[in-house]
């Protein structure tokens, strides 16, 4: 008998994220030891725009990691053997408890305390009345919600507010400590040189974005377990909590469509540069072919070969959670197989460049052989493009999602992303009165999202570009 | 002679600001410039010089600022100027040329309507006398065919055309001063000869100031009257032209004339400057140049020196001149010449068996068009090159950039495939050797570049790089035995084992350049193809490189293919020299021959167009017209007769055979005639 009281499952999706998280780890390692691979990523800590994103950035790869572990609670025992129940839930469902099982009848505001539509019902003295009936959970704690509900928000609010402001003043208070501790400054004039922006990294950018954080996160936290903070959709699903796991599929997406295209991009990019002549032609070909096809038409075919395999092999993916997650692994598969054009016609030009170089003809004067050359003197020295191409691709990738599963080719309907919450929230913006939540949650967290992913990639880039002059490279 | 002073700087500073503490690149500079004088501004790469250019102009990059100082032209104190003011005087009082003439000018602009933009700025002129304005420039800086050149775009001009254009930019308002930065570096001996007269002459019939900035004494010694000398961002001695080459006061200049090659004469070693500029970002508490001056006094470190008068307007920063009566000094320092005597090797005592035979080496390169990429065309790169080179021996390469010398070098390591002829090395012909026996033979043949910053990748440690040789050609037995023979390599080209672990970025040009020589000698070759090795480096650091390729020669027995277009280093180094012209060899043989007793015009009007750093030589005036033509459509017959000034009718039509001047000397000219 198992002593857990959960089963761990591991999804192709989770596995590859922390796989992805590992590789991550692994070059951070091997980037410290090495000046010319820290000396770019230093400069992006040095970027007060790049601290800042960095920080949401961060806030939502929490969430996404969390999201990604994933496992089965244990049912009561049957027969002596441990079972466990069909469906999977993640670190961030658990988290999340609340909000998940918090079912409301229909659509609701946020924050309310009565359903978004009229409903008959049966008084105790058997009248029937049509009028907005009391939320199950939203703001069940209230006697009386017309006179109380606006008191007992603020209050809840203000008290978030107030615990978030502590837990970020904290924050900033051992920051300026560990700043203290480096630098040999006492706390106080650690704690001015950050307020004041004299410290190498922007310790101020970080904790006014871990501020803003918190104003955010701090009324929210407090309000979501009495209230529905951003409302609830037509079948009654708080949309907050929606929001928060549309997190994972955005980030999944953005990061393995792009490891998908990175070999086909490297390796074909860096042969069309190095070998030029036929190999160059059949490559150019290749992705000019490739890149005049319709993205949509071959993702809308692949995902619906996709979809045909599923359910003629029911057998081989037991519940709807797998079923769900091979679908956006093919879909991050056919994403990466159809993006990989534009970063490798800049790493054959790259490359067509560096082969001239003369360390490279010097190599070849020592005979070393073509696949040597290019693995110790090509690629590391493309690898800047490389990484500007990941950061700025994510974006890009997040919004395809979107834009993908509104037209009904993208994830899997059952499994929640921003794209399936745009797509449900489209029928209700025409309903009158207009529910208008969902499709604003989804706004704002793909905003901020798509945002704070943009600044990164801008403040990668300037740190990686070899042909932005920075000051004091003039001599 | 009490000219006006037109340009007055005083105590220029300009800092750079950047990540550590800020580089002060001009610290202090003051000067005057009369009007109608050339002031020459010399110096080594990072000390300044371009800096002080741009501070003048107030067309510093962002990160760099004029922290103190002023600059008065006429007077008028520029510095005090808006900026809108400030644009009125570029161009229309001062005007500036730039070394890269390629990159100043528009591309999608045809160079008529780039200089009338400036004469339109500038001057009232509208309408039909813009053009006609225009066209007198070009005239003025005689472009030939001025008329039509107008409506021509940069890339259909040669390099020298563009400078051309460039000062006929410059000229457009009859400027009080010209800053000419570095105006020739990127040309050719032959045009720079000819764009140096175009500068000397215009100055002189308009009575334009010029403030020429150059690394190149001889460059200096033909165009200035006036001299200073900048290090580490300081100017440390000035004076006129003919008492500064007459007797350079600062151990600084000296050591530049004595690092100069044609100065020390073949048998002799290069002095060299140990170490180098350092860091400007630093503080200075004595003399800049006293860790590297081999005069130093014990206070040279501790305390700043004044100005000393050397001679009659000669001054020099210097502690030497305290007290003592200057010029003795001078005199002293002058006498005790250069650096040491080396072993002279004879030629008899080692005339072998030739270590690589080259016979008419030929690469083409196949020039496509259209849809099917069909071959429409050839690019003649190297059409039948021969050479003989000998163990231990060096062999010069000469010739202006395009002749195809580089690619000569290239085609007989096999880096670009020869279309044709044989290079015999041990017996075999290199050129016909399989994948894999071409892979063992190339420990024979190594070759060192011209650019240090790209012949070693910087995401490589310079002890891996050393290793890759190794590790390709299987030299040495496992990775121990690897290792000692990387150190053993770096104390040989004078490096320090403990470099291994560190990046390229690390290093200096000069250190770079010993680094590649390092690689190069790891695999043990017996020739070294070494392509322009110094030119991209400053004077004293040449000397460096240039005493250690001499000393390996000595010590290993190495044979050199030494491709170079500077006429001093070939002297110094080679044995036997090779001049080539689009892509063929014109006249070769001894050292001796072929630069004391030159037959071809091409080698003479070469020789002549180099510049002397001696103000009062005379030289002869050979001037080439034009430039080199374009390997892809070679002149018939003699491919140099349209520029020769001494052609004849058969030169138009016959490509003139070898003939066997005397018993080492070979020529391919229809004038030379044996002669005894």
């Amino acid at each position: 008998m198992n002593l857990l009281p959960f089963r761990f499952e591991l999804l192709w999706t989770d596995a590859l994220v922390w796989v992805l998280v590992a590789a991550v780890i692994g070059y951070a390692v091997y980037a410290r030891a090495r000046p010319h691979l820290r000396a770019p990523w230093s400069r992006v800590s040095r970027s007060a725009s790049g601290m800042a994103a960095a920080v949401i950035l961060a806030a939502f790869v929490l969430a996404g990691l969390l999201d990604s572990i994933h496992y089965r609670p244990a049912l009561p025992p049957q027969d002596g053997k441990a079972a466990y129940a069909t469906e999977l839930r993640s670190l961030l469902d658990l988290t999340l408890q609340p909000l998940r099982d918090k079912r409301e009848k229909t659509y609701s505001a946020p924050l309310a305390t009565h359903l978004y539509a009229k409903e008959t019902v049966l008084l105790p003295d058997g009248r029937e009345v049509r009028e907005f009936p009391r939320l199950r959970h939203g703001g069940a704690h209230l006697k009386n919600p017309a006179a109380d509900w606006a008191g007992d928000v603020a209050l809840r609010g203000f008290r978030g507010l107030a615990v978030a402001l502590l837990i970020w003043f904290s924050v900033a208070l051992a920051l300026s400590a560990a700043v203290a501790q480096r630098s040999g400054n006492g706390i106080e004039q650690s704690w001015g040189d950050i307020w004041r922006g004299r410290t190498a990294i922007p310790w101020r950018a970080a904790l006014c974005a871990l501020a803003a954080l918190a104003v955010f996160a701090g009324p929210v936290i407090a309000l979501a377990p009495l209230y529905h903070v951003f409302g609830t959709d037509k079948v009654g699903q708080d949309v907050l909590y929606q929001a928060l796991k549309s997190i994972r599929t955005g980030m999944v997406i953005g990061t393995l469509a792009t490891l998908v295209m990175l070999p086909f991009a490297l390796l074909l990019g860096v042969m069309a540069g190095y070998f030029k002549g036929r190999v160059d032609d059949m490559i150019q070909y290749l992705y000019t072919t490739l890149s005049s096809i319709p993205g949509v038409l071959l993702i809308a075919a692949s995902v619906l070969m996709m979809q045909v395999y599923i359910e003629n092999n029911a057998s081989l993916f037991p519940s709807s959670e797998i079923r769900a997650d091979v679908r956006l692994i093919a879909l991050c598969v056919i994403l990466g197989v159809t993006s990989w054009t534009g970063l490798c016609r800049l790493l054959r030009g790259e490359t067509l460049k560096l082969r001239e170089l003369e360390y490279i003809q010097a190599a070849h004067a020592f005979g070393v052989s073509h696949w040597r050359i290019m693995m110790r003197h090509v690629m590391p020295n493309v690898m800047h493009i490389v990484m500007i191409a990941l950061v700025m691709d994510f974006s890009g990738l997040v919004l395809a999602e979107a834009v993908l599963s509104y037209v009904g080719v993208g994830v899997d309907p059952s499994m929640i992303s921003f794209g399936t919450m745009i797509n449900s929230a489209r029928l209700e913006m025409a309903r009158e009165p207009m529910v208008w939540w969902s499709l604003a949650a989804a706004f704002v967290f793909m905003l901020a999202l798509v945002l704070a992913a943009n600044l990164f990639a801008d403040a990668v880039r300037d740190a990686f570009d070899p042909r932005l002059v920075r000051a004091g490279a003039v001599a | 002679m009490s000219k006006k002073i037109l340009l007055s700087v005083r105590d220029l500073r300009t800092q750079i600001r950047g990540d550590g503490p800020p580089v002060r690149a001009v610290d202090g500079v003051s000067f005057d410039i009369a009007a109608g004088e050339t002031f020459a501004l010399v110096g080594e790469s990072g000390c300044g010089k371009s800096m002080t250019a741009l501070s003048i102009m107030r067309l510093l990059p962002d990160a760099a600022a004029i922290s103190g100082g002023t600059v008065e032209l006429d007077g008028e104190n520029l510095m005090a100027l808006p900026e809108t003011q400030m644009r009125d005087v570029r161009g229309r009082r001062v005007a500036m040329i730039f070394q890269e003439p390629g990159l100043s000018l528009n591309p999608v602009m045809t160079i008529g309507a780039q200089i009338a933009e400036s004469v339109r700025r500038h001057t009232a002129l509208t309408g039909a006398a813009v053009d006609a304005r225009v066209i007198e420039l070009l005239e003025a800086v005689r472009m030939p065919d001025a008329s039509r050149r107008v409506g021509e775009y940069p890339f259909q001009l040669s390099g020298g055309m563009k400078q051309r254009v460039m000062i006929a930019m410059a000229l457009a308002c009859d400027p009080a001063l010209l800053i000419a930065d570095e105006p020739t570096t990127a040309l050719d001996v032959t045009v720079q000869a000819q764009v140096l007269e175009l500068l000397r002459d215009l100055q002189r019939s308009r009575g334009m100031a010029m403030l020429l900035i150059t690394h190149d004494l001889g460059v200096v010694a033909q165009m200035a009257q006036q001299v200073a000398v900048m290090y580490a961002g300081e100017i440390i001695e000035t004076g006129p032209v003919q008492t500064f080459f007459d007797g350079p006061a600062h151990p600084y200049s000296r050591k530049l004339f004595d690092s100069l090659p044609e100065r020390a004469g073949r048998n002799r070693l290069l002095a060299a400057i140990p170490g180098a500029v350092p860091p400007l970002s630093r503080r200075f508490e004595g003399c800049r140049f006293a860790e590297r001056c081999d005069r130093v006094l014990p206070h040279c470190a501790g305390t700043v020196p004044a100005w000393h008068a050397v001679g009659e307007k000669h001054d020099a920063r210097c502690h030497l001149y305290a007290d003592a009566d200057g010029t003795s000094v001078v005199k002293s320092a002058t006498a005790s010449g250069s650096g040491a005597q080396i072993a002279v090797r004879r030629a008899e005592d080692e005339c072998s068996a030739a270590l690589l035979q080259v016979k008419n080496l030929q690469v083409h390169f196949p020039i496509r068009k259209g849809l099917l990429q069909r071959v429409s065309g050839h690019v003649y790169a190297v059409d039948g090159v021969t050479l003989d080179i000998f163990p231990g021996r060096t062999l010069g390469l000469v010739g202006e950039s395009g002749c195809g010398k580089t690619t000569v070098g290239k085609g007989l390591l096999r880096l670009v495939a020869p279309t044709g002829g044989q290079v015999l090395l041990g017996g075999g012909d290199f050129l016909a050797l399989g994948r894999d026996a071409l892979r063992r033979r190339r420990r024979d043949v190594q070759i060192i570049f011209q650019d240090p910053y790209a012949s070693l990748n910087p995401r490589v440690r310079i002890g891996d790089a050393l290793e890759e040789g190794l590790l390709a050609l299987d030299v040495g037995s496992g990775a121990a035995d690897r290792q000692q023979r990387i150190d053993a390599l770096l104390t040989e080209v004078g490096l320090s084992p403990e470099v291994k672990g560190r990046y390229p970025h690390e290093f200096s040009g000069g250190q770079r350049q010993r680094i590649a020589i390092a690689r190069a000698l790891s695999v043990e070759p017996r020739l070294i193809v070494c392509d322009e090795p110094t030119s991209a480096l400053d004077v004293s650091v040449q000397a460096q490189i240039l005493n250690l390729l001499k000393r390996l020669q000595r010590e290993k027995g190495l044979a050199y293919l030494f491709i170079s277009h500077n006429m001093s280093v070939i002297d110094y180094m080679a044995d036997e020299v090779a001049v080539m012209y689009l892509g063929r060899i014109v006249e070769q043989g001894s050292v001796d021959d072929v630069l004391r007793a030159p037959q071809h015009p091409y080698t003479r009007s070469l020789l002549a167009a180099v510049p002397v750093a001696d103000p009062q030589a005379v030289r002869p005036v050979l001037r080439l017209a034009g430039d080199l033509p374009s390997p892809v459509n070679p002149p018939a017959g003699c491919h140099f007769h349209p520029r020769c000034g001494v052609a004849v009718a058969a030169c138009a039509t016959n490509y003139p055979v070898e003939q066997r001047f005397s018993a080492t000397h070979l020529v391919c000219c229809h004038l030379c005639k044996k002669t005894d």
